[in-house]
């Protein structure tokens, strides 16, 4: 295994802060490092993802951004319950305005723009969640395989992650997609997907890193497991707020970027999302005419996009209690005489 | 407040200086204030300082000695807060003063060695420029007052002054250690506070660090709060010694006296869990157990779960402190001993 | 449950003639240090011959930088070593190639480690590593045997109630219940030699003895050697049978414990000795005129690494590395002033 041989640290007998008794039972409770056990033997399914739930609730811009995010996944469950019409239908009078029948009014087409953001709402979230999956697995095993086994096989898996990063992104995306002629959203997902996933591929690289000394670790290795299954089954569920985060970063930048390469009509212009909306009220001028048009759709993108981001401070607070808010504290200060 | 409380604390030894001891902490209480509930890390607690004393407290992991040691230092951070009691520090109450107020304290009358040198000193200065910085913070402008202080208290540690353009990880644990107290001499203060400055470093570095330390102590008269988990490490330095157990005081008195006849069931388990070098080999039993839960101490005695001696009346209503000789101990198999000596 | 104190340092005498457990030969460990810019080499031990018998305690003293922890990865096969030879049961570990021979190995010589705060996954219960652990060096036993053998563990380590305890998550334990479910773990694998890496130091003083004891217990009852590392010398005189003393990577002395330190020969050994703190006894002040720290020694050059320490260095120190020898019964020292037969009286007072 090619684990780098460094000499122990040569730190005094105690290290500083040690005499480790009962620290957790009296004072404080260690959580797991990235903090939330989630799954595999021995673990409880039902228990984690209710501390989840609790942090979630705990942390108020959590919650905003985890309502935002629930009532998004309501409407792309249910279109058909929501819209009253067929998102395609070029049926109505054009650049009508908002009114009883056409809650948003209609595009200069003659579709009702309501129906069409509405049913738009699914595959901005297909990309959203597509991409945050697969490009923080990808990211999960290049970056903490990196990490752990350190020598060559760090610098090669490195050097690729270095050299995704270095290419700008979005041009490289519009390459691709031009490419494509057109892409639809399981190759947008793919292409933001293997394109994407070295910037958190990085952070989890580094974050791995930090938490490669601790002695676990090493006992796993003592006892003959091979290096596949430390990553796997003895890293990686000890970083879950991390690949949360990462999970949460993917998925935001999926939604964006998605979102631009449509605009700019890159995507296909005859699927309905949001972003092809944008691209649509762009071209016929929609902010003199119909300025719902291009303005809703973009609010949506904005709204995931917070959702997300709101989300992603829970997690950074999980993994590293030192961010957590400082309840201030009322208490009255006991006034002693002498 | 007419009558002196219960837990008025002074030691057989203290000689009052003209306006009492130096300082006085008292039915200081300290609890951090957390989502799972409040946890009283320190509970009322009572000593009194000396010029020129030099007072060990000694406890194991959990039972409060560093929160007590910060809170005197006035170093606490939310979510710990002073919840009763006071720090009388020559003559006034440190509790509730600005920060402002207390800078003109700190590190002149009273100044604070840390732990780990290694957290403590910036890695980026070299040891020159970190006195530096505390010298002029503390109003000293000339270069060379900061200069010809820096090398006197790097030599008074018995370190070469060539060492003040080293960087921290350039020296070893032992001499960042001494530059920590060095620093920690810049205004020969009245009261160093100490936590367990010796605690990262090896058994030959320990033993000489604290023999610089009573040394220096001696030439220059301050007094000395030394916390520390290894009660062996300050006998043979303190004047009087503290044993804190789970947030409250379990004995208090001198150290002679502590160490020939200990009083307190845990001060008699602490100090039977060290095995010698000398004399006969014997089985030991250590102290079984863990120490309570302070988010929800338990009704009687904090040590009755773990005690040798117990009775059913210490599980039943916690023990006050009580005086027998020059010592005070919280137990109840001392009360009857109490104020008759 | 409290535990009966096993009568500490009480293995039999006289296995000699018997091939020991484990031998090294001239064990050395260099490591590569620096960066391009400035390399160099870590010469973190080197000449470690030491000897460790059946049930038998040995003590490996030393303080930090002495490469006593090196010492236990070499052993445990985490790090190669760059010279000399480990035989374990008389065959070499660098004769082992194959994956199944390794991991015979690793359940033979399991090791327990410093921290109870890293040494155990967080996120999965205490049963996790111990059943690892069985699934993967005693792969005949069934689940439910592992069971069965996982609680029979806990007990022997005085974990109870055992089946409860292997359902908690490590943070629900103190320090010593962690350090605990490590020796569970290692006795799993019916261990023939445990490597236990300075188990206590980051332990409370009241909670050391109860491990100490265990050790011992482990010793007695079950028939397991232990390499005990350590930088306290009086918990090496509580639990141990041999110790052997290291500075800057090499052995300064090596022997029955209560005999080195009773009279020890080494003037490094006087110092630390003179250096622990007793409680019972006074002080004494000969180790407070010493102000070195143990070097990490990048010049391999011949001569003594304690000289520069030493009150009693003569000119050959500085000019001929010392070698171990046997100057009492079983007791062997490599110090120059030791062997040329003049009295040793380092930092005593």
């Amino acid at each position: 295994m090619a684990t780098l041989q460094t000499p122990p640290e040569p730190g005094g007998p105690l290290e500083p802060g040690a005499t480790a008794e009962a620290a957790a039972p009296t004072l404080l409770t260690t959580e797991p490092v990235g903090g939330l056990p989630t799954f595999g033997g021995g673990l409880s399914g039902a228990r984690s993802v209710r501390r989840m739930a609790r942090a979630v609730t705990a942390n108020r811009k959590a919650t905003v951004g985890a309502l935002i995010l629930l009532f998004f996944i309501v409407v792309a469950a249910i279109p058909g319950v929501i819209a009253p019409y067929d998102p395609n239908a070029e049926i109505f009078p054009k650049l009508l305005h908002p009114s009883a029948q056409h809650w948003l009014g209609t595009t200069a087409l003659g579709q009702d723009i309501f129906s069409q953001v509405v049913w738009g709402t699914r595959p901005v979230l297909l990309i959203a969640f597509g991409v945050g999956f697969g490009a923080t697995i990808i990211a999960m095993l290049v970056g903490v395989a990196a990490a752990y086994l350190g020598g060559w096989s760090d610098g090669v898996l490195s050097l690729i992650t270095d050299v995704l990063l270095v290419i700008p992104l979005f041009p490289l995306l519009i390459v691709i997609s031009s490419y494509l002629h057109g892409a639809g959203t399981g190759v947008m997902i793919l292409v933001i997907t293997l394109t994407g996933w070295s910037y958190t591929a990085r952070q989890l690289r580094s974050q791995a890193l930090s938490l490669r000394h601790r002695d676990f670790l090493e006992a796993a290795r003592v006892r003959g497991e091979r290096a596949r299954y430390v990553i796997v089954v003895e890293i990686i569920p000890t970083m879950t707020s991390l690949l949360v985060a990462a999970f949460l970063t993917n998925a935001l930048y999926a939604v964006l970027f998605s979102s631009s390469l449509q605009f700019i009509g890159l995507g296909n212009p005859n699927t309905t999302s949001w972003g092809t909306m944008l691209y649509w009220a762009e071209n016929n001028e929609a902010f003199q005419v119909a300025p719902l048009w291009i303005i809703v759709p973009g609010l949506c993108i904005v709204a995931l996009g917070a959702a997300f981001a709101l989300l992603n401070y829970a997690f950074d607070e999980i993994g590293n209690p030192a961010l957590r808010p400082v309840r201030s504290m009322r208490r009255k200060r006991v006034k002693r005489s002498g | 407040m007419s009558s002196v409380p219960d837990s008025d604390v002074l030691g057989a030894a203290s000689v009052l200086g003209p306006a009492g001891p130096m300082l006085t902490v008292r039915d200081l209480s300290v609890e951090y204030v957390m989502e799972r509930g409040t946890v009283t890390a320190v509970d009322d607690v009572s000593f009194e300082l000396d010029s020129g004393e030099f007072l060990g407290i000694v406890g194991e992991s959990g039972c409060g000695k560093s929160t007590l040691l910060f809170a005197v230092a006035q170093l606490l951070a939310p979510p710990a807060t002073v919840a009763d009691g006071s720090v009388t520090f020559k003559g006034t109450n440190m509790v509730g003063m600005t920060d402002k107020e207390l800078a003109a304290v700190r590190w002149k009358d009273l100044s604070v060695v840390m732990q780990s040198a290694m957290n403590a000193l910036n890695p980026v200065k070299s040891i020159g420029a970190q006195f530096a910085d505390a010298m002029r913070a503390h109003g000293v402008r000339s270069k060379e007052e900061v200069a010809v202080r820096s090398a006197e208290v790097l030599k008074m540690v018995g370190i070469d002054p060539a060492h003040l353009k080293s960087y921290p990880h350039q020296l070893s644990g032992g001499m960042r250690q001494r530059s920590m107290i060095a620093m920690a001499m810049l205004f020969t203060p009245d009261l160093v506070i100490m936590d367990e400055p010796t605690s990262a470093l090896d058994v030959v570095a320990q033993r000489s660090l604290m023999v610089q330390i009573k040394e220096l102590q001696e030439q220059f008269g301050f007094a000395v709060i030394f916390v520390t988990h290894d009660m062996s490490l300050v006998r043979h330095f303190s004047d009087r010694l503290m044993v804190m157990y789970a947030g409250q005081v379990a004995e208090l008195g001198d150290t002679r006296g502590l160490f020939d006849s200990p009083l307190h069931p845990y001060t008699i388990g602490l100090m039977d869990a060290f095995p010698s070098i000398r004399g006969p080999r014997v089985p030991l039993t250590g102290i079984p157990g863990t120490p309570p839960d302070l988010a929800r101490p338990p009704d009687g005695c904090r040590y009755a779960p773990r005690c040798p001696k117990v009775m059913p009346r210490c599980t039943a209503e916690p023990p006050g402190l009580y005086r027998v000789g020059a010592t005070d101990v919280r137990c109840f198999l001392l009360e009857d001993r109490a104020g008759h000596e | 449950m409290s535990e009966v104190a096993a009568e500490p340092g009480t293995a039999p005498d006289g296995q000699a003639g018997e091939q020991p457990l484990l031998r090294t030969d001239n064990l050395a460990k260099h490591f590569k240090v620096g960066n391009a810019l400035s390399r160099g080499t870590l010469y973190a031990v080197d000449d470690m011959s030491l000897t460790i018998r059946e049930r038998e305690i040995v003590a490996l003293v030393g303080e930090s930088g002495s490469g006593k922890s090196t010492v236990a990865r070499l052993l445990a096969k985490i790090y190669k070593p760059t010279g000399g030879e480990i035989y374990f049961q008389g065959k070499p570990l660098s004769r082992i190639r194959s994956r199944r021979n390794m991991l015979r190995y690793h359940g033979d010589v399991p090791m327990v480690f410093q921290d109870p705060f890293s040494s155990i996954n967080p996120v999965f219960r205490v049963s996790h590593g111990i059943m690892r652990s069985m699934k993967l060096h005693r792969p005949e036993l069934s689940a439910a045997d592992r069971h069965a053998e996982a609680i029979k563990v806990f007990e022997t380590v005085g974990l109870t109630p055992a089946a409860e305890v292997l359902q908690r998550f490590p943070h629900e334990l103190s320090g010593g219940q962690r350090q605990r479910v490590g020796f569970a773990q290692a006795l799993a694998l019916r261990p023939k030699l445990i490597l236990a890496d300075e188990p206590v130091s980051m332990l409370d003083v009241s909670i050391r003895i109860g491990l100490l004891n265990l050790m011992a217990k482990l010793r007695d009852e079950a028939g397991v050697s232990i390499l005990y590392i350590t930088h306290d010398i009086a918990s090496a005189r509580y639990v141990a049978d041999n110790v052997v003393v290291m500075y800057a990577g090499r052995i300064a002395e090596t022997g029955p414990v209560e005999q080195v330190l009773a009279h020890p020969q080494h003037p490094y050994t006087q110092l630390l000795l003179s250096a622990v703190p007793d409680p019972r006894a006074e002080l004494s002040v000969g180790a407070a005129t010493d102000r070195g720290e143990p070097p990490r020694v990048f010049d391999p050059s011949p001569g003594c690494r304690f000289r520069w320490r030493c009150p009693l260095a003569i000119d050959e120190c500085s000019r001929v590395t010392p070698e171990l020898e046997e100057l009492r019964p079983r007791q062997q020292v490599a110090c120059h002033v030791a062997r040329s037969g003049a009295e040793v009286k380092a930092f005593t007072s």
